[in-house]
């Protein structure tokens, strides 16, 4: 899968999460998830959850913190499913 | 079961904020526990004027004692984190309430597991009376999260 596939899977998942003042069209690559994008960290987790549905793939606890950011999600998502 | 008021003890709520008389049951997957609306519990001096009704907000809160707090100390979440710097928070909560709660009854709280990931404990919740009704049902979620400091 390419890294453009995975932006485009990881998208559509975090627009879910995204409050009220914050705009698809916010969303791009450099994107800090809780920063930028205000998705709280309790939705955090349920994005997460969702990628991990999304790409049948599982993400450690200490991996979440490596998360931070849509491409390092991208990054973290690429490693795991090249493991699988 | 004494390990279930172990439970209880570890709980940081005190009255007139604690809401779990006794758990029922508590494993892997969820948690069962009752409560009893005092006559005098305070809020009932103001919700409603001269019509006593339990708050929709202290429904849930008995809802986030028992099924979330509860079932988290049991998963061993908050237990083990339950230090001077970390406490728990309701981040979530989408609740229908069905039917009043006057005081003097006892309700039962039933609370399922849909996951504990990432220190977030996501619950189906509901709460039943005295006559195994339901009175209000949702879903709540909750953390551990930093302590304020002084």
């Amino acid at each position: 899968m390419t890294s453009e596939e995975i932006y485009s899977q990881l998208k559509d998942i975090i627009k879910i999460y995204l409050p009220e003042d914050v705009s698809v069209s916010e969303i791009n690559s450099n994107s800090h998830l809780i920063n930028e994008l205000n998705i709280n960290s309790s939705h955090l987790i349920d994005v997460v959850l969702d990628v991990e549905d999304a790409f049948d793939i599982t993400i450690k606890d200490e991996e979440l913190e490596a998360m931070d950011t849509v491409s390092s999600a991208i990054d973290v998502i690429q490693t795991k499913i090249n493991h699988k | 079961m004494s390990d279930y008021s172990s439970i209880i003890e570890q709980l940081p709520y005190e009255p007139p904020f604690l809401f779990v008389d006794q758990l029922h049951d508590v494993n892997e997957n969820g948690v069962s526990g009752v409560y009893t609306f005092k006559a005098d519990e305070y809020f009932y001096q103001g919700h409603f004027k001269d019509h006593p009704v339990t708050p929709g907000v202290i429904l849930t809160e008995c809802m986030a004692q028992i099924g979330l707090v509860c079932l988290g100390i049991y998963l061993n979440g908050i237990e083990k984190n339950s230090t001077r710097e970390m406490t728990v928070g309701l981040t979530e909560s989408d609740m229908q309430y069905l039917q009043p709660v006057y005081p003097g009854e006892t309700v039962t709280v039933l609370s399922e597991k849909v996951y504990f990931r990432f220190g977030k404990l996501k619950c189906k919740v509901s709460m039943k009376n005295g006559l195994d009704s339901i009175v209000c049902q949702g879903t709540i979620s909750g953390m551990l999260i930093p302590k304020r400091s002084e």
